[in-house]
Parts: C-alpha cells; sequence; structure tokens
C-alpha cells in the first residue's frame, strides 16, 4: 500500500517537474500546452470537489471562470495592480458561488444540472447587454504583462502551476479531512448523511465554494495572458462540459483522476485541432461517448484484467 | 407598438416554443433524460425542410412530415444504440453522452450545411385584423404548431404507443412485467422527441431563418419552458411555452430584446428553486 | 427518574390531513418505551418530528431542557437524539466500519478520523459486526444491515434512541438477537423507544408502551394495562371485532391487523 502511494506521489512530482521544465526545453507551443494543461488541471480539480466528492452534477464551471476573467480584466483596467486584481477575482467568485450555492444546492439530480447550466447562460447574459462596464459584445482588452512573449508564457506558466499545485494541495486536505467525508457520505445518500450529524448544507455550500475558487484565480490569469476577452468565450457551455469530462476521464472522486484526466484530455485535443481541424469538434464528442462506454469509472480505476477478460468469452464461441 | 400587438407576437413565438419545448419535455419526463442534443435536431429539421423546398422544390409543410420523420428515424437509432446502454446512469453520465452526441451532430451540420442562416420564403403576404399586423407564414407556423402539439397530445392519451409511454414512465419495472419492451418504447420516446423537434424546426424555418448558431438558444429554450409549464406533460409544455413567448415579446419591448431572454433564464431560475414541480406541476406524461 | 425528552401537544399537518394530532407525551432516562399503533398511526411522522426531518405544524419538543422544534436533522443527531430507519439507509459504496464511523465522527462528536474509527470498531464489535467491518456496506444481508444502522446510531453517542422498525422482516431467532441487543444498549442508559408493528416483541422489552392511533395518542401506560384497554383493542382490531370479544382481553397478545407485514 506504502509503495503505490509513493509511486503516485512520486509521478504528481514528476508530472509538475516536467510541466515546469517546458520552457527550459522546449519551444512556445509546448509551453502553451503546458499552460493549458495547468490550467485545465485546476479547473479539474476544482469541480471535483463538487462533482465528484459530493456528487453533484455542477454545469457552472464557465460562470466561475468567465466572472473571474471578467473581474481580474475590469480591476485591472481601473488601474489595480496585477496580483491584486488577481486575488479579487478569486475573492468575488468565492463570494459568488457562496451566495449562488445557498439557493441552488437545493435542488438535486437533473434540476441541479440545469439550473447550474442556466447560472452560466445568465451571467453570460448579464455580460453581454452590461456594456458600459463589460464592453458587451465587443469584449474587453486587458492590459498586457510586461516583457516579451517568451517572458509572458514562462511567468503564466509557472502562475497556473501554483495554481494547480493549491488545488492539489487543497484536494489532499480536503479528502483526509472530516469535509472530504462527509462529502462522500452526501454522495451516498444525502438523507442518511444528514441523520449521523453532517450539516449537509454548509458542506455542499462549501464544496461548490471550493469548486469555485480556483476557476476564479485561473479566469483572471488568463485574461491577462491572452489579453482580450469577450462573453462567447469566457462563458462557454463547452468549456462547463469539458472539466467534468476530464475529471470522469481521469476518476471522479479521487486525488489523481483530475490531474490526469486534464493532461490526457488536452493532449488529445491538442492533437486533434493540429490535425483534423475541421473535425475537431466530432472527435471531441466522439471522445465522450467512447469514454462513457468503455472508461466509465475513469482510467484510474480501469481494471486491466477485466479488459483481457472480456475477451475470454469471444474466444469461446469462435472456438465453438 | 401595441398590446394587442404584441400579445399577437407573443402568441406566435409561444406556439412555437411549445413546438420546440414538448419533445425535449417528453424525454426529460420518461427517459429522465437531458437530451443536449435537442436544438441540433431542431436546427437539423429546419435545414432538411430549407434544402427539400430549395433543391427538390418541395412545399415545406409537404416537407415537413417527411422531415420528422427522418428525424423519428435518426433519434430511434442512437436511443436504441448508445443512450439505452447508460439510459439509469446518474444524469451527469446521461447529461455529457448527449452533448458529446450534440457535438458530433454540430460537427457535421457546420461541415455539410455550414451556418449560413437559411430560410424557407413563403411569401403569402400578410393580413390586418384589428390593426393587428400578422404574416401569413407566421400565422400559418402558428397554426402548424398548435396542430403539431396536439397531435402529439392525441397520441400520448389515445394510442397503445402512447399509453405504454405513460406506464413506462409511472413505473419501469411494472411495465416491463405487464409485457412491454422497455428498451423499446424508450426509443420510440425519444425518436418521438427527435420527430418533434424536426417538425419544430421545419415550422421554425417557414417562419424565421435557422443557422446551426441557433442550436444553444433553442436548447437553452427548452429548459426554461420545461421549467416554467412543469415536466414531462403536453398542457405544461404548451403553457410554458406560451408564458415565455408573451413575457419575451412584452420584455422585449420593455426591456430591449436582450433582456428578453435573460429574463427568461432569471425566471427560470427563480421557479426551480421555488417551485422545481413547473406551474402545471402534473406527474406522469399525459 | 430524570425527563429527557418530552412532547407538548405535538401536531403535524399533511395539507387537510392530521398526520399527528396533539400528542404530549414524557421519556425518562433510561427507559425503554414501545410506541404501538396499526398501520398509518403517524408512527413514524412521529418519530420524523422528533428527529427534525419533518416541521411541527403545531406543539413543542423539549429535549434535556431545551426546546429542540425547529431543529435540523444533523442537529437532532449531534444532540443525542439519534434512529434508525424502518427501511436502512447505508453509504452501500463504504465499509461497514466507515458507515459507523460517520456516525461516530458527525454525530458522536470525535474530532479526529483515528478517534473515530476506533470507537466505530467498538460499535460494531458490540453489535456483532466486528467479523465484516472491512467489507462493503451494499454487500451485507438484511439482518446484518439493520445491526449496521444499530452500530451507526450507536457511534452517535445517543442520550434516546429512536428504533423504528428494526425487527421488520426478521424471523424469530434474529428477532431475539435484536431484543438482547436492544436491552444491553438500555443497560448503557440509553433512552430507547422501539416503534414497532408486532406488538408480542413490544410487550415483551417494554416498561412502558405508547399506543398511537389516527395521529392521536389513545392509551400509555404499563403493558398489561394498555393491552386490555378497550380502545387500543378496538383500535388494533375494529369495533365490530371488539365488540363481539365483549370487550374482554384476549389470551394471547395482539397481532396487527392480518398479520400483514409492514412495508
Amino acid at each position: 500500500m506504502m509503495t503505490r502511494r509513493h509511486i503516485a506521489a512520486l509521478g504528481v512530482a514528476l508530472w509538475f517537474g516536467i510541466l515546469a521544465l517546458t520552457p527550459l526545453l522546449a519551444d512556445n507551443y509546448t509551453i502553451r500546452i503546458a499552460i493549458t494543461i495547468a490550467m485545465y488541471s485546476a479547473m479539474a480539480l476544482s469541480w471535483n470537489f463538487i462533482g465528484g466528492f459530493a456528487g453533484y452534477p455542477s454545469f457552472s464551471t464557465a460562470a466561475f471562470f468567465g466572472i473571474g476573467c471578467y473581474v481580474g480584466a475590469i480591476a485591472q483596467r481601473s488601474g489595480v495592480p496585477l496580483v491584486v486584481a488577481w486575488a479579487l477575482a478569486t475573492v468575488f467568485v468565492t463570494v459568488f458561488a457562496v451566495a449562488l450555492g445557498a439557493i441552488i444546492l437545493r435542488l438535486k439530480g437533473h434540476y441541479f444540472a440545469i439550473g447550474s447550466i442556466a447560472i452560466v447562460e445568465v451571467v453570460r447574459l448579464v455580460v453581454s447587454s452590461w456594456g458600459g462596464l463589460t464592453g458587451g459584445g465587443d469584449g474587453l482588452n486587458v492590459p498586457l504583462l510586461s516583457g516579451g512573449p517568451d517572458r509572458v508564457a514562462t511567468t503564466v506558466l509557472y502562475v497556473m502551476l501554483a495554481i494547480m499545485l493549491a488545488a492539489f494541495v487543497v484536494t489532499i486536505l480536503v479528502d483526509r479531512a472530516r469535509l472530504g467525508f462527509g462529502l462522500r457520505c452526501i454522495s451516498q445518500n444525502e438523507d442518511a448523511a444528514d441523520m449521523v450529524g453532517i450539516d449537509t448544507t454548509r458542506y455542499k455550500i462549501a464544496a461548490y465554494a471550493l469548486s469555485a475558487l480556483f476557476c476564479g484565480t485561473v479566469g483572471a490569469v488568463y485574461a491577462s495572458w491572452v489579453g482580450y476577452i469577450d462573453p462567447t468565450d469566457s462563458f462557454s457551455i463547452l468549456l462547463s462540459v469539458k472539466v467534468p469530462v476530464m475529471v470522469l476521464l481521469g476518476g471522479a472522486g479521487t486525488v489523481l483522476g483530475p490531474i490526469i484526466g486534464a493532461g490526457a484530455f488536452v493532449m488529445l485535443e491538442e492533437f486533434f485541432w493540429a490535425n483534423f481541424l475541421e473535425w475537431n469538434r466530432a472527435i471531441l464528442g466522439g471522445i465522450i461517448v467512447f469514454l462513457i462506454f468503455f472508461l466509465p469509472s475513469g482510467i484510474l480505476k480501469l481494471d486491466y484484467r477485466r479488459l483481457f477478460r472480456r475477451k475470454s468469452p469471444v474466444d469461446r464461441t469462435e472456438a465453438a | 407598438m401595441d398590446i394587442l400587438q404584441i400579445l399577437v407576437n407573443g402568441l406566435v413565438l409561444g406556439a412555437l416554443y411549445a413546438c420546440i419545448a414538448v419533445g425535449f419535455s417528453l424525454v426529460w419526463g420518461v427517459l429522465n433524460i437531458i437530451n443536449m442534443l435537442h436544438g441540433s435536431f431542431i436546427i437539423l429539421g429546419g435545414y432538411l425542410t430549407f434544402f427539400a423546398w430549395f433543391y427538390l422544390g418541395l412545399n415545406p409543410i409537404l416537407a415537413l412530415p417527411v422531415v420528422a420523420l427522418v428525424l423519428y428515424a435518426l433519434g430511434y437509432v442512437l436511443q436504441y444504440i448508445f443512450i439505452n446502454k447508460v439510459v439509469t446512469s446518474p444524469v451527469l453520465t446521461t447529461l455529457t453522452l448527449t452533448f458529446g452526441l450534440d457535438m458530433i451532430l454540430y460537427n457535421l451540420m457546420t461541415v455539410y450545411f455550414t451556418a449560413t442562416p437559411r430560410r424557407v420564403t413563403m411569401d403569402m403576404g400578410s393580413a390586418d385584423i384589428l390593426g393587428v399586423i400578422m404574416p401569413m407564414d407566421r400565422v400559418m407556423g402558428m397554426a402548424l404548431a398548435f396542430l403539431l402539439t396536439g397531435l402529439l397530445y392525441v397520441v400520448m392519451r389515445a394510442s397503445t404507443i402512447g399509453r405504454a409511454i405513460v406506464a413506462v414512465r409511472m413505473d419501469r419495472q411494472a411495465a416491463a412485467l405487464m409485457g412491454i419492451r422497455v428498451n423499446r418504447i424508450y426509443a420510440i420516446t425519444f425518436g418521438i422527441g427527435a420527430l418533434m423537434a424536426g417538425a419544430a424546426g421545419a415550422v421554425f424555418a417557414i417562419v424565421f431563418p435557422v443557422t446551426t448558431n441557433l442550436t444553444g438558444v433553442f436548447l437553452g429554450k427548452a429548459f426554461v419552458i420545461c421549467v416554467i409549464g412543469g415536466l414531462g406533460s403536453v398542457p405544461g409544455a404548451l403553457v410554458g411555452g406560451l408564458a415565455l413567448g408573451i413575457i419575451e415579446s412584452f420584455a422585449g419591448f420593455v426591456l430591449g430584446p436582450q433582456h428578453a431572454m435573460t429574463l427568461g433564464f432569471v425566471l427560470m431560475l427563480v421557479l426551480l428553486v421555488v417551485r422545481p414541480t413547473g406551474l402545471i406541476g402534473v406527474k406522469g406524461y399525459e | 427518574m430524570t425527563e429527557i425528552l418530552r412532547l407538548e401537544n405535538v401536531s403535524k399537518a399533511f395539507g387537510g390531513i392530521r398526520a399527528v394530532n396533539d400528542v404530549s407525551f414524557t421519556l425518562n432516562e433510561g427507559e425503554i418505551v414501545g410506541l404501538i399503533g396499526p398501520n398509518g398511526a403517524g408512527k413514524t411522522t412521529l418519530v420524523n418530528l422528533i428527529t427534525g426531518v419533518h416541521k411541527l405544524t403545531g406543539g413543542k419538543v423539549i429535549f434535556a431542557g431545551q426546546d429542540v422544534s425547529r431543529q435540523k436533522p444533523f442537529q437532532a443527531a449531534r444532540r443525542g437524539l439519534a434512529r434508525t430507519f424502518q427501511i436502512v439507509q447505508p453509504f452501500p459504496a463504504m465499509t461497514v466500519l466507515e458507515n459507523v464511523a460517520a456516525g461516530s465522527l458527525f454525530g458522536g462528536g470525535h474530532t479526529a478520523m483515528a478517534d473515530a474509527r476506533q470507537a466505530a470498531r467498538a460499535e460494531l464489535d458490540f453489535v456483532g459486526l466486528g467479523a465484516v467491518a472491512d467489507q462493503p456496506a451494499a454487500l451485507l444481508s438484511l439482518p446484518n444491515r439493520k445491526r449496521l444502522e444499530l452500530a451507526k446510531s450507536l457511534a452517535m453517542r445517543p442520550k434516546v434512541l429512536l428504533l423504528d422498525e428494526v425487527n421488520a422482516g426478521l424471523n424469530a431467532a434474529e428477532i431475539d438477537g435484536a431484543l438482547s441487543l436492544i436491552r444491553q444498549i438500555a443497560a448503557r442508559g440509553i433512552t430507547i423507544v422501539i416503534i414497532e408493528h408486532l406488538m408480542k416483541v413490544v410487550l415483551s422489552i417494554s416498561q412502558r408502551i405508547l399506543v398511537l392511533h389516527h395521529g392521536e395518542l389513545i392509551a400509555q401506560g404499563d403493558p398489561t394495562t394498555v393491552v386490555n384497554d378497550p380502545r387500543v383493542i378496538e383500535a388494533y382490531l375494529g369495533a365490530k371485532f371488539a365488540a363481539r370479544f365483549g370487550m374482554t382481553p384476549p389470551a394471547a397478545p395482539l397481532a396487527p391487523e392480518h398479520g400483514a407485514p409492514h412495508v
């Protein structure tokens, strides 16, 4: 058991190391992929709190990310220093999630899913129509980071990696603490969780807030990185589905699953973007369909022996 | 613009909305699946109607049943092959699966049909009744939408298939014990959902231009209408659709069209929390 | 005897239906009290009112001198008002030990995970599930799942334990086992309310009986008095039968209507 844990720790350290070393070893294209991986890993780890631990099918990731983008951008444009703007975005998004969670976490199952999607739409529509503050549909220019493109990419990479690391550390802490245990109880049987003395409302809000927090930071940093944001890009339903898919790919409710899933998904996506530009959406859809049928509990929980066992009845029928 | 005109516009829109949502509501109510493909089904129906009219010179009203059948077949096959396998899984799985399938369908449509807005032009003139001006194609669209919705209502209530669907919705296990082949009923239900979407798309193409960019909008409308009207009933979808149409029509006049859409979603969120059974709140597909 | 739980004129209406009507009684520390009544008498609703699952329409629940009428279920659990469910409610994917540890961690006031597990193990040994502690809860047989419910509730270190039909679905030997377990729990000073359908079981173990009928408390007292109460006989057998028996107490303990198992 200890050895398995050591291997996992070593693997994670190695993975962080590889991502962190890309500026020294690889070109800008690879650095960009490393940034994307770190960014999605942080968001996948976030989603895992509500979707994995608590088992609530939340599709509001894009709302948190998008609000992070806009709060960061607007703060910077009004002269707030960079890091303060990022922090502000984080705090704002977290408060938003707590307030929202208190309302929509009363919903369950399909209704919660629909409600969480609707939130993304409402926020997008509000941002689109609030032209005076957000630039409306035209979007906003965000002050560029100082330094040349290489330095910017390196800085963004390290910031994103730091967010990813923070999300990972919080995941480990939650996993071992009462909160993680309580959330797992909620995901299995919420009424029973209530009956053993878990304050389910508070626990769910905590999970929802954690699922928002890092997305807010990531959004603000992303806005500074790309230098321009608009409502369609910032509040895309695609993002809201992609992040849960990454977690499912790796293994929902596990500590390593989100990192594995995000890494695998981003690299697959890059590969298909580069080679099948016109069909990339269909191919991503195909990956999702494949995932649901062949990897229902994720890469981490893949039972390799069963894969072989499944083959044997086929062999037998062929022999007979 | 006077109030009567706004009201009539709202009714036309509402009839179309009801037609859009009724299939989505059926699938959600019976299969317990949030069908993310629904918006693409509608657009596909609209495009197919347009092409039948544009290239084959087929009258859209004649094209409609053909298009509807094509979509029924598509829906049936998708459910039978894919969705039936995970139909009892949690919402996260089923929603994600239909989203994945939607990505494929959407991509196919953008590649083969492009995102160019397409519209069937019928040039039927317009009517002026008591100062309310109404283009005739819209009147026809409204009539068709009501007709289709009514037809589904009759099928659900009076046909064997309709009663079987209701039985499966109420109790899957009991229905199976009664000799109903549940998987087949699920495929038929999903097929009917797609059929209604395709028909709604055909009607839409007569009245407004359709483009792949609208898939998300239509899907969003279906969400809102289902929550307003309550799940799983034809009357619910009708009330929800008409309510949303009229609300949007008035809100568009008072606040501007952009805010009208926001209002719909906000209304939905409020209703979700306050009264998740919807305004009608029936249980069991009637 | 010290009072631990008191109900004052507790009522609950669902729409127009009065499920529980003006019920008042007192429980003392360490007592075993039976709550009986025919199907639909409002027994489970009453448990739900005491543990905060339903909101009261009227009246008060006083626990250890404190008005807890507005508490939520998790607060009831933390205060020491534990219950088991008629239909067992495990966390299916967790091990048996983890299920019980959830009780000791959240309801039992243990703050450290290791302490919670240790306490959980002790309760599992107490109910006789020590050997299956590391199995997933979903694999347990029905009697064992009932024991798991019991262990989970005990791990919450309750002052009052409400047992809702813990014996339903068990055979005679299993019921005997459950009853001796209940006596041992009472010996630990925990007040027990045993909600039962089978009169025989309740009569053999309870020091006091409360009888609920159509949401009203129609009788309370020691088992012999209650069994001979004409209103209780009528509630169980119907007016016609009661008249035929000439209101004489039947020799054998009463069975519920047609002896139908409770769903």
